[in-house]
């Protein structure tokens, strides 16, 4: 009586078998390391990049345990953080504005766990230390806009028509034209129509008909707001993203948050300032006519190309038009199949671009990508030491020079831009330069290095105090059975900490002290089992039956009541953010193996312990 | 342990004590309100550390020199260490960097060790988040304990939660604790344990009204609570010594979090001995009303 079947054991053995497993990672200690990347995140680190890197380091005598091509990057580990830091100087020195140097930590975990997907913890920022940033997309501003235009647009194409409009207003997120007479009403239906906007509905906008006193008004649909939004948000998750790489940050998030929101996380930056100078900066666009030959010097300037191979090209001061008057652009192929980028621009932009472009039929129109950079330069302080300075300035270059074929307006294209894929990265460029819609800082939390080093240290603490107090009162209150509850709430805190690094699960302070909890209640299903024994061995009843009985009747009182915990740590997933959710991950994660090792471990302990035996006496 | 307390001739007081600290709780939450922390009320927050002992009247009237009016400078964990908090309705993402480059300014040896800022959107979402969640998983807990019992055992569930819930809201806004995001979570922690001790006697009501004819409801409740009391003692002392470890030793950034889960342990376990048991008997529930067995039961038996 109370063996298990061969079965529950190999069940048990290899449960916790991954959990050890996949918990082995976290006890081999990450190494410093650093990332080094081409500056230019176009180019990804080849040979070359490796071999001066090498070289630097040999020349500076660092010692160096590996360096390495690594997806984009080159990554260098050191056995000390003083030869990470000499490494650092060196390279940046050495360096300069070439490449982009990041201070980073590599998990040391041998290959053949990673093979089968093993990992460290993930440490959440109040752990890791860096900054959190939750910046908000204001789609209402892009519809603004967009409606403003789409206006304008309509009151100059009825007017070209000599169509008689009594009023144009625009209220809110609604357009509302009324006509003099049933005449032009008709007429403005059918220019509407012209333009595939109909009663019937589009997907794009809303047409609300008045015949009776000729009014017409216009919105947006629904999905079209949702595709505007979607591409909003899209476009500067893109371009934060390009600006993000630039920091030099090892293993950044970027990502969309909701409908209209964007978390950018950048572990181990401490510089929030200059990082959000660098994540609120704006690349722009100038569109401008090349320089006649004849032009003098003062009406034109030498710019280069953005592919250095192409050499450079004059074009006038004068700028026709700038990057926040182009609404979109996107690529796509002309009548004969050759890939073209499709430009749009506001209403604004529209005319001026006519206005250009009328009488230069023939002549080269450039567009000029203009960016915020920084550049380093090695320069000897006061007290005489070589120090790096870093100096912003604006660097414009050429992304396209194509000849105008026709006077253009709002919607005109460019062709003879090469290969699809670099129309869609000319695209790209467009519309990087453009933020879609302005954005805002929501939320900020920085936390420092120190901070997040003391808040391990002191999780750490309290899980070992945790566990040690509750380990001794359950091995004095109940002896050998409590010996057996102990084994199995190590191996919970094992099952924890593999599963969690299993799911690839972010660790925050709040995740510690639901570690901590969960060892407090996690005994509670032992407790339960072990109350029973204690009753039915009360009432008589043999040994091997209390076990059998006081293990069977604690089972339903102990699903029911993790059922109960489990639901509130689910709410707590959906409702919590960031540290919150962690907490969250934690609880449930504990409340699973928790039931797992009280259950069927503590068991399979006991019975070991007692199984088939004959017992004439059982304390509990 | 053999305990034989009679539990259920002292209800008329427990019901007294109950209602006078529920009374305490919502007049305290109506006319105090609770203190809100960063999560919910938006603003600015700047923790940081000095070398020595910190002057906080020094830091207050340059914090006020530089054009700030509604601020708070309180000491942080050690007299080091200094948290100023900065209430901005508008939402202007840069005060703290502001706030530690003049502080940095006067006295350069500082060592920034956080900025939170929380616009005042974000605030409000988290607050509403916050209490939906709440009814949330109370309603689902109702839900799933109505099923599993029946639903005067999933009334009086609730009850005992409200109980336990109101009960902390009113001692936070009483003591004016810091209520913040990790507060709200060890509430809903509570719940879950609070729901925990719960189930289990309610398991053993719902056992011995089944097993034992012949007795008075209050019998069978009086004796159901002795028998699990020594597992509700031991449970809450585990709880109790990790929560207090984690008090002690966890730092100040969750001590807020340990002090919200000791009082809703302590009261969880009281709530579930009197408020569940209050309800059950309030609401007269009979061996009728636990008559038909449940195919679960069976089920289960074979189960280790």
């Amino acid at each position: 009586m109370n063996r298990f079947s061969p079965l529950t054991h190999a069940f048990i053995v290899l449960v916790l078998s991954i959990g050890i497993l996949y918990s082995l990672p976290n006890l081999y200690p990450a190494k410093p390391a650093i990332q080094v990347a081409y500056t230019d995140s176009s180019k990804s680190a080849d040979q070359r990049l490796l071999s001066d890197v090498e070289q630097i380091l040999t020349s500076n005598s660092i010692l160096v345990e590996s360096v390495g091509l690594k997806e984009n990057n080159i990554v260098a580990k050191f056995s000390s953080f003083d030869d990470q830091l000499a490494a650092k100087a060196a390279l940046q020195k050495n360096l300069l504005d070439q490449a982009i140097v990041a201070l980073n930590l590599e998990p040391s975990t041998p290959q053949w766990l990673r093979d089968i997907g093993g990992g460290p913890l993930k440490l959440g920022l109040d752990l890791s230390g860096g900054v959190h940033f939750l910046l908000e997309v204001d789609i209402e501003n892009a519809l603004d806009n967009r409606l403003e235009s789409l206006l304008n647009e309509y009151r100059k194409k009825f007017r070209d028509d000599r169509i008689g409009v009594e009023s144009s207003t625009k209220d809110d997120t609604v357009l509302t034209f009324a006509f003099v007479s049933d005449e032009d009403y008709n007429k403005a239906i059918r220019a509407f129509n012209e333009d595939n906007i109909t009663a019937v509905g589009t997907s794009l906008y809303d047409l609300q008909l008045n015949s009776i006193r000729n009014i017409v008004s216009l919105k947006y649909s629904q999905s079209a707001i949702k595709e505007i939004r979607d591409y909003a948000v899209g476009q500067n998750l893109m371009t934060l993203r390009n600006r993000v790489n630039e920091l030099g940050v090892s293993e950044p998030i970027v990502q969309r948050q909701g409908s209209s929101r964007i978390v950018v996380q950048l572990p181990g930056v401490q510089d929030t300032t200059a990082a959000k100078k660098i994540i609120g900066k704006t690349a722009n666009l100038e569109f401008r006519l090349e320089a006649a030959p004849t032009a003098s010097r003062l009406r034109k300037e030498e710019f280069s190309y953005q592919d250095e191979r192409m050499g450079s090209a004059y074009l006038e001061k004068k700028i026709i038009v700038a990057g926040e008057r182009v609404t979109n652009a996107n690529s796509g192929f002309d009548e004969s199949g050759f890939a073209q980028v499709n430009i749009t621009l506001d209403m604004q932009g529209g005319r001026a671009m006519q206005k250009a472009t009328n009488g230069n039929i023939g002549r080269r129109l450039g567009v000029l990508f203009v960016e915020q950079k920084n550049k380093s330069t090695l320069v000897i302080d006061d007290a005489g030491n070589e120090v790096i300075e870093q100096t912003s300035y604006i660097e414009k270059r050429i992304i396209s020079l194509a000849t105008v074929q026709a006077v253009l307006g709002t919607n005109f294209r460019i062709t003879g831009v090469g290969s699809p894929q670099e129309a869609s990265e000319l695209a790209l460029l467009l519309r990087a330069g453009a933020l879609a819609a302005p954005m805002k800082f929501v939320e900020e939390r920085t936390v420092g290095p120190s901070l997040g080093k003391e808040n391990i240290q002191l999780g750490v603490r309290s899980i070992i105090m945790g566990l040690l107090s509750v380990i001794a009162f359950m091995f004095f209150y109940y002896r050998w059975f409590g010996l057996a509850a102990n084994i199995a709430l190590f191996a919970n805190v094992v099952l924890i900490t593999g599963f969690m690094s299993l799911l690839g699960a972010t660790l925050t302070l709040p995740g510690i002290a639901g570690i901590v909890l969960t060892i407090g209640m996690a005994v509670d299903a032992n407790v339960l089992i072990f109350s029973r024994i204690r009753e039915e061995l009360k009432e008589g009843k043999d040994p091997q039956t209390a076990i059998q009985e006081g293990f069977s009747r604690a089972f339903v009182t102990i699903v029911d009541a993790n059922v109960t915990t489990l639901i509130a740590s689910i709410v707590l997933y959906a409702i919590g953010t960031g540290p919150v959710k962690g907490f969250a991950i934690t609880l449930s994660i504990g409340i699973l193996t928790s039931m797992f090792t009280a259950i069927l471990g503590t068991r399979a302990i006991v019975n070991l312990m007692y199984g088939n035996k004959n017992i004439k006496e059982l304390r509990v | 342990m053999n305990f034989n307390i009679p539990f259920m001739s002292y209800r008329r007081v427990a019901t007294i004590s109950s209602l006078v600290l529920l009374v305490l709780s919502i007049g305290s939450l109506s006319f105090k309100g609770l203190n809100l922390g960063l999560d919910f009320s938006g603003g600015t927050l700047i923790e940081v550390s000095y070398e020595q002992a910190a002057d906080l009247a020094d830091i207050r009237d340059l914090v006020f020199t530089n054009g700030f009016d509604d601020f708070q400078v309180v000491n942080f964990g050690s007299n080091s260490d200094v948290l100023i908090k900065v209430a901005d309705k508008n939402g202007n993402s840069q005060i703290g960097d502001v706030v530690f480059k003049f502080l940095q300014a006067a006295d350069p040896a500082i060592e920034l060790k956080r900025i939170e800022f929380v616009g005042p959107q974000i605030g409000t979402e988290l607050r509403d988040q916050g209490g939906l969640g709440m009814l949330v998983a109370l309603g689902m807990i109702l839900l799933y304990v109505a099923f599993r019992f029946q639903y005067k055992f999933a009334l009086g569930a609730v009850a005992a939660l409200a109980h336990d819930v109101v009960i902390i809201f009113g001692l936070f806004s009483l003591f004016s604790w810091d209520f913040d995001l990790t507060v709200l979570a060890a509430l809903l922690a509570v719940i879950g344990y609070s729901l925990n001790d719960t189930i289990v006697v309610s398991d053993r009501i719902r056992e011995n009204f089944r097993g034992e004819r012949g007795y008075e409801p209050e019998e069978i409740v009086n004796k159901s609570i002795n028998q699990t009391l020594s597992r509700t003692l031991i449970t809450s002392l585990t709880t109790l010594l990790v929560l207090l470890a984690l008090f002690f030793f966890g730092g100040d950034m969750i001590r807020g979090f340990s002090q919200a889960l000791i009082i809703g342990v302590l009261i969880g376990t009281y709530s579930s001995i009197y408020v569940v048991a209050n309800m059950l008997l309030g609401l007269s529930i009979t061996q009728d009303d636990l008559a038909i067995p449940e195919p679960e039961g069976a089920e289960f038996d074979d189960m280790p």
